[in-house]
């Protein structure tokens, strides 16, 4: 029997560059970075000053601000991205869709932290009665989906799966597999994270994870760059509408493009020191689902997240990955302009990967004046200008602590 | 008491998102209001921040319109 095919339909975005896909998709191709000093709480405490933070961003343009009120930002940002991306696909004009084979996989790196950061201070001043009811229901991660369904009236799956910075990656592929295995027709399907406070930003600073270039925060992400000293943190979702391709062929949809492969992997090597092995095994896992061969791909959407270690493995996870073909590729990061959405990453990652195909054009990666080839990043990273090109297939890659790893490829249609 | 009313109305509308003008003196917070049980949880947390005391949960489940809220707070105040 074959697959049932999964096409994208609908996509959603919340993230540093832009409170919609439109305006963040034209910042991005003029290289425009989200990066700014924290302004969210006081960091001036913490080695890390800077962060991709989300601005200007109204949640009661989506809910009501009682309901609002009672949930962690992360949900906000899911809400949002899904609730955009569902208007975009046109399902709410569908004549009796049937709700009953809709599904919401949206998932979050950690969740709620800054509202359970924020409970663990009132419960510790004021004592246990200062917990609030809306504590547990506001920080729970599966909440985002949670909500989206009860919001839409979808009744298929709900869920949201949690694997650190993989997230997005898996719950989009997770969500097509349902689609594919027959259990829904359409998947709302992403990440989102939340997560700009003083215990997130601290406990990434500690692990000496994050960029400290505190006095120029748009160039703190700077991936495969000599002067790159970790990562920045951003905040958002990525959420896309995944239908069946009949589905969305029969109700005149517009199609983005197809999600033709998903792949999986673990390095089973260490808890945050990545391995090439691990992620070039994804990979390959991701083309053999597509029954694509590495010559058929010309874009990669990379983990990229301008870590020392990172991102030269990940060059040589796709040197391993693709052979010869990877000098052939263009190789981008986004993050060098959203900073690391964390659970989010892979959501956003995957609507610039389809706008890609979609449009026929890799976003820059900024900030990258001195490339560090003497440290094994020699590939071609559309450094510093967007450029039009023949895209036929494009794959995002997500890794995350615990060396887990995915791959989505789109294909344009 | 006119005065611990209003602030007593004001807050059930702030917790519960309607406006103040449909918060009445006999509104039950559940029947006419919306609330759920886990809203009428947190408005209770609210009464007790605003007017600086604390309800036992015996006695706050007896609290379900406005006008027993009034006379809760009413009669621990003058106390």
């Amino acid at each position: 029997m074959s697959k049932r095919r999964v096409v994208v339909t609908g996509l959603g975005h919340v993230s540093p560059v832009g409170n919609d896909v439109t305006s963040g998709w034209a910042n991005l191709l003029a290289g425009k970075s989200g990066i700014t000093t924290i302004t969210r709480f006081d960091a001036s405490d913490i080695a890390c000053q800077v962060a991709g933070e989300v601005k200007g961003f109204d949640i009661s343009q989506y809910i009501s601000a009682k309901d609002a009120r009672r949930m962690d930002v992360f949900i906000h940002y899911g809400i949002a991205a899904a609730l955009q991306a569902v208007a975009d696909s046109g399902l709410d004009d569908v004549p009796g869709l049937d709700k009953t084979r809709v599904g919401v996989n949206i998932g979050s790196g950690i969740g709620g932290l800054p509202l359970i950061e924020e409970t663990g201070v009132a419960r510790h001043e004021g004592g246990i009665r200062k917990i609030g009811p809306f504590f547990i229901p506001g920080s729970l991660i599966n909440m985002v989906a949670g909500h989206v369904s009860i919001l839409k009236g979808y009744q298929g799956p709900s869920y949201g799966i949690v694997s650190a910075c993989t997230t997005g990656a898996h719950c989009i592929g997770d969500a097509a597999r349902v689609i594919q295995y027959g259990d829904a027709d359409v998947m709302v399907a992403g990440g989102a994270e939340g997560t700009i406070s003083s215990l997130a930003v601290g406990g990434f600073a500690a692990m000496k994870a994050l960029s400290t270039r505190n006095d120029d925060p748009a160039t703190a992400s700077r991936p495969w760059d000599k002067g790159r000293d970790g990562f920045v943190m951003g905040e958002g979702a990525g959420v896309l509408v995944l239908e069946e391709y009949e589905h969305a062929v029969k109700r005149g949809a517009k199609i983005y493009a197809e999600l033709v492969g998903f792949g999986m992997s673990s390095d089973a090597h260490h808890i945050t020191a990545p391995s090439a092995e691990g992620p070039a095994r994804g990979v390959l896992n991701a083309l053999r689902d597509a029954k694509l061969n590495p010559e058929d791909v010309q874009y990669v959407n990379a983990h990229g997240t301008s870590t020392p270690l990172g991102d030269a493995n990940e060059t040589n996870a796709l040197k391993i990955a693709f052979g010869d073909h990877a000098k052939k590729l263009v190789v981008n990061s986004t993050k060098s302009m959203t900073g690391h959405l964390l659970g989010g990453a892979g959501g956003v990652e995957a609507i610039y990967s389809i706008l890609a195909v979609h449009n026929q054009v890799s976003p820059p990666t900024i900030n990258l004046h001195d490339q560090d080839i003497e440290g094994g990043c020699d590939l071609d990273y559309c450094a510093n200008t967007a450029r039009d090109m023949k895209i036929d297939v494009a794959i995002s890659n997500s890794f995350g602590f615990g060396g887990t790893n995915g791959t989505l490829v789109f294909k344009r249609v | 008491m006119e005065n611990i009313e209003a602030r007593v109305k004001k807050i059930v509308a702030e917790q519960l998102g309607v406006n103040e003008a449909e918060v009445k003196i006999d509104s039950s917070f559940v029947d006419d209001l919306g609330a759920d049980s886990l809203d009428t949880v947190e408005l209770v947390m609210a009464l007790e921040e605003e007017f600086e005391c604390e309800i036992p949960d015996e006695e706050a489940e007896k609290i379900t319109t406005v006008q027993q809220a009034v006379d809760y707070v009413t009669a621990h105040l003058n106390k």
